[in-house]
């Protein structure tokens, strides 16, 4: 009798060890710039959070939770190589993730590079860091300047438009966007294209002058990758002083709710926009997301939502793929690795570690007080990349 | 394309944005005319100012209708919302430092701008809110064929008359009697009978009462948004300093000037010159700052300032501290604690080792700035530039193929030649307004590295810079780190120790008796801000290595910001303030931001508890105390 008891004391000890030792979850490292650029890294922090609820209500990643531990890395380098560097060597995490800014995306990649560990860069947009400064540890999730571009470019090459007004923000995004628009449009268009630029600082554009400049160079459409207040600002003064009359506008990133909602009943009509029309999306998939994000934030979903989501399925899927947590390993499976997020199946390249994930092309409207996308349709990020010959001349040999 | 027309509409767009910018600075340079705070927080006033009118408006609009009087009385409600909010700054704040050293007011107003911060976002949310246009307003004219906004005329016309009305107040009432008499001297206003505390906290409130006025009215033009105060600050910064400190039409004019300036830069495009396309617009980035520049060069009291007569300040007696060279005991004791910080990776982790890196490059570059400022008497709000200089230089060696230990000797020398370069403008001016020319270099630093691609990398910066694998260990690099900067700050001693550190002391306490004794007054300025340069240089450079990369950021305001608060933080005169300061804000912003959502808030809370409870900073108290137990 007394001995069946310690036996079973024994079994459920040695049981209950067994559990402990499962339950020891898998920690994800998790860096961004949350108090630089909040109106995007709020919803893309809950995207995070559902994700990372939904995995361990299915029973984790083999057999094990995961917990994405999430720091502020204040929207500089420096400070995002710290705590980074923190992430690492105190909470022994086994990859990192995130990120917003290029500078700050290109320098935590390097040191991923350097410290041996995967970095799965979630929004940076900048086309180097799997390109001309690509290296083996850094993955993008998020369709970079260069692929948002081109889902553009159709629409704007078919209109046979002469004279472009380019306006951008005068750093890596916006002027990567305006060379990528410009390459892409000489290249569809021959003969007779002219550009006529206008660079803002980030933040401070001077919207009245810089719309006169533009009314005054009598363009025949325009091209902007302006964004957050800077696109406020212009859309007022633009269409106050009747910039956009009769002028076709392109803006990237122009229908992501995170800068077209604040514009409420203002936002302009017409524009030819990437983005992402949450409230029309019928898909299985990402109608599955919306309700559980409603039903447990009880606020819609933004495009940084969708980015977090799907940054910590995708993180998931390399550690089940890999059924390690090895860095070598996680890259391996990195390679190829396919993701089921709110936009479908992405996969992430090989070639040059760049996810497939697209985004949602149409026009602007405005419907009930509120802006809106219409007539869109899903550019999957696979068909907006240059030749495999191209990508791989640019990347760095490893 | 570029037609008499086109340049008088833009000319008008200059005009309309140069109010907002007056409004800010008028505030700005009243406030320093009468206080002699630097308000940091300024900006943030302006940008509270935004927020409220927005809340105001949106629950005036329910209960009036979407009419004027709801808008009006929404500005003028947010207008006097932020003087009030001016005043208790000032009452429960500022009024405590008045007798400290003049910059500690600077440090905390920046810990009032983290504060402002996360509590607006914890009151307004993240996102950016879109106010209504102007009832009224909201329509265009056309004016020689263009469509101009109405309400960008209005604003063109409040500018002008705010300025009459200022001017009326200052020149006609018995309150600018007393304003003017307290700018010009406040010992004497004091000895006069006024009561000063009044006086202090009602131009404060006038200031705020701008700023809010300024940042309710650019709400049809703008949303408010968390960027708006370190959007404005730095230019309104530049308008009072280019306009002359203390002076308000002043101030107008300069407003004025650099708004047209950039509507210019705009208006021109890209043009040909001699063959090479040059992109105005981008020239916004830098503008004000090259203006400031030429001005405080050509003109250095600023376009209608008055020279001050007499060197105003004598230093109080906690400031004559290091009036003696450092004794070689306290060096020994910051030798030591910079030591102690070195060998803590020793028994933490290897993220210790991380954060002690961190520490010791921050006190090394503090230390520089202490030299500047305590030894040298001259103030920087640049000293940033140095710094990126020197970490730059260590990059781009790195990138061209130099050995490790050279490419660390570079960042020395490059920032020794810059300093040298900027410093030969900078120490023809004395006090705020060579402050201000070393943060106007600064600038112009940072936007030829944003801006020059081909070599700097532009925005994003060079990659890749990291130590040879031998020693890129962190504990490794950490031991080479602990090396220089225990050699460098041994250097920085010996120097004040030694006859040229004692002849730069002499320069600060007074230029006319130093001049006497026959020392070459600005020769031995200038080289001791070449010197400071120099070890803010070794610091960047150092800094290059330990990150692996360097952006822009690097050399931006934030960073000088951040030297000028470790420095107060841990005493102007203890020798081992800055270590002290670099320690006490680098853990405070790691720990802090790992633990709590609003961060931010809890560093500038953190701030403004040790400004307030050591005004002498952390090495002051300390010195007290040691001093005690000695005698």
């Amino acid at each position: 009798m007394t001995r069946t008891a310690i036996q079973l004391a024994v079994a459920v000890t040695v049981a209950f060890a067994g559990l402990t030792a499962q339950a020891q979850p898998i920690r994800i490292g998790e860096l961004n710039s949350y108090k630089t650029f909040p109106a995007f890294l709020e919803p893309y922090r809950k995207g995070m959070e559902l994700a990372q609820a939904e995995i361990n209500a299915a029973g984790g990643v083999n057999g094990r939770p995961i917990e994405v531990i999430s720091r502020d890395d204040n929207g500089t380098p420096g400070d995002a190589v710290r705590v980074a560097e923190e992430l690492l060597a105190r909470e022994k995490v086994s990859m990192l993730m995130g990120t917003f800014a290029s500078n700050v995306g290109l320098a935590v990649a390097d040191l991923a590079r350097q410290r041996k560990v995967l970095f799965l860069a979630a929004e940076p947009l900048t086309d180097k860091i799997v390109w001309d400064q690509g290296n083996k540890y850094t993955f993008r999730l998020r369709a970079s300047t260069f692929m948002q571009t081109a889902m553009l470019v159709p629409e704007a090459a078919k209109l046979g438009k002469k004279r472009w007004a380019i306006v951008y923000p005068n750093y890596e995004y916006g002027q990567s966007a305006t060379a990528a628009f410009k390459k892409q449009m000489l290249f569809r268009q021959s003969g007779g294209l002219e550009f006529v630029e206008q660079a803002v600082p980030l933040g401070k554009i001077d919207a009245g002058p810089v719309v006169q400049a533009l009314i005054d160079a009598q363009p025949d459409a325009i091209f902007s990758s302006l964004f957050g207040p800077d696109l406020a600002r212009f859309v007022r003064e633009g269409q106050l002083r009747g910039l956009f009359k009769d002028r076709p506008v392109f803006n990237l990133l122009g229908g992501e709710p995170e800068y077209l909602d604040p514009l409420k009943d203002e936002a302009p009509a017409g524009w030819y926009v990437t983005g992402y029309p949450w409230y029309a999306i019928e898909a299985p998939a990402h109608k599955r997301f919306r309700d559980a994000y409603q039903a447990k934030f009880n606020d819609y979903p933004r495009l940084g939502s969708v980015v977090g989501y799907s940054a910590v399925k995708a993180a998931a899927a390399a550690l089940a793929k890999a059924k390690s947590t090895d860095s070598e390993k996680l890259v391996a499976a990195m390679r190829n690795l396919d993701v089921d997020t709110p936009f479908g199946k992405v996969t992430f390249r090989a070639i040059d570690h760049q996810s497939t994930m697209g985004a949602y092309v149409g026009r602007t409207a405005v419907k009930d007080g509120k802006g809106v996308m219409v007539d869109w349709k899903y550019a999957d990020g696979k068909d907006y990349q240059p030749d495999d010959d191209v990508v791989r001349k640019m990347r760095p040999k490893e | 394309m570029l037609t008499i027309a086109s340049v008088a509409i833009q000319l008008l767009n200059g005009l309309a944005s140069a109010s907002a910018l007056f409004l800010v600075s008028a505030g700005l340079t009243l406030i320093f005319g009468v206080t002699r705070v630097v308000n940091f927080a300024h900006g943030s006033l302006y940008m509270l100012g935004a927020y409220i009118a927005y809340s105001a408006g949106a629950f005036l609009m329910a209960s009036l209708g979407r009419g004027p009087l709801a808008f009006w009385t929404a500005v003028v409600v947010a207008a006097l919302a932020v003087a009030l909010i001016g005043a208790l700054i000032e009452a429960l704040l500022l009024k405590r430092l008045y007798d400290a050293p003049e910059l500690l007011q600077l440090t905390a107003t920046f810990g009032v701008v983290l504060i402002v911060r996360d509590a607006a976002l914890a009151l307004w949310g993240p996102e950016d809110l879109l106010g209504p246009r102007a009832p009224g307003l909201d329509g265009a004219i056309t004016l020689l064929g263009r469509a101009i906004p109405q309400y960008d005329l209005f604003l063109v016309a409040v500018g002008p008359v705010v300025l009459v009305l200022l001017t009326w107040l200052v020149t006609r009432t018995r309150f600018g009697v007393l304003v003017r008499a307290a700018s010009e001297n406040r010992v004497l206003t004091a000895a006069l009978g006024i009561d000063q505390a009044r006086l202090y906290t009602a131009v404060f409130a006038l200031g705020a009462f701008l700023a809010g006025l300024a940042g309710a009215l650019q709400l049809p033009r703008e949303p408010a948004n968390l960027g708006m105060d370190l959007a404005i600050i730095a230019d309104a910064f530049v308008v009072t300093v280019v306009g002359g400190l203390g002076s308000i039409p002043g101030a107008f004019l300069a407003a004025v000037i650099i708004a047209l300036t950039k509507a210019l830069c705009i208006a021109l495009g890209t043009v040909d010159v001699l063959g090479t396309a040059i992109a105005f617009p981008k020239l916004t980035l830098v503008s004000e700052f090259v203006v400031m520049a030429i001005v405080l060069a050509l003109r250095p009291q600023g376009l209608l300032g008055t020279p001050p007569a007499v060197p105003v300040t004598t230093p109080l007696p906690e400031q004559r501290a290091l009036v003696v060279a450092p004794g070689v005991r306290d060096a020994w004791i910051a030798v030591a604690g910079v030591i102690l910080v070195a060998l803590v990776p020793l028994l933490r982790d290897d993220y210790a080792a991380v954060l002690a890196t961190d520490i010791l490059i921050a006190t090394l570059f503090a230390a520089s700035l202490q030299f500047l400022i305590g030894t040298g008497g001259m103030t920087s709000f640049g000293h940033a530039a140095y710094f990126g200089v020197g970490a730059y230089a260590a990059a781009l060696a790195d990138r061209a193929g130099w050995p490790f230990g050279v490419a660390l000797a570079v960042a020395p020398v490059a920032a020794w030649a810059a300093a040298l370069l900027f410093g030969w403008f900078c120490v023809r001016l004395a006090g705020v307004y060579l402050a201000m020319l070393t943060l106007a270099f600064a600038q112009i630093t940072w936007s030829i590295a944003f801006q020059w691609d081909a070599v700097t990398g532009g925005s994003n910066g060079i990659v890749g810079v990291w130590p040879p694998d031998l020693v890129a260990g962190r504990k490794t690099f950490h031991a080479i780190t602990a090396v220089a900067v225990v050699a460098a700050l041994l250097g920085l001693y010996a120097l004040m120790r030694s006859p040229f550190g004692r002849a730069l002391r002499a320069t600060r306490d007074s230029a006319l008796r130093a001049a006497a004794i026959g020392i070459d007054v600005r020769a031995t300025q200038w080289r001791g801000f070449a010197v400071a340069g120099a070890f803010a240089g070794l610091a960047g450079g150092l800094f290059a290595f330990s990150k692996g990369s360097i952006s822009p950021e690097t050399l931006a305001i934030p960073r000088s910001v951040d030297a000028l608060v470790m420095v107060l933080l841990g005493g102007l005169n203890a020798l081992f303030g800055p270590l002290l300061g670099a320690a006490a804000f680098t853990w405070l912003q790691d720990t802090l931001a790992r633990s709590s959502e609003y961060w931010r808030a809890m560093v500038g809370a953190g701030i403004l508890v040790l400004v307030l409870a050591f005004p002498n900073g952390l090495g002051g108290a300390l010195a007290r105390i040691t001093r005690r137990r000695a005698g």
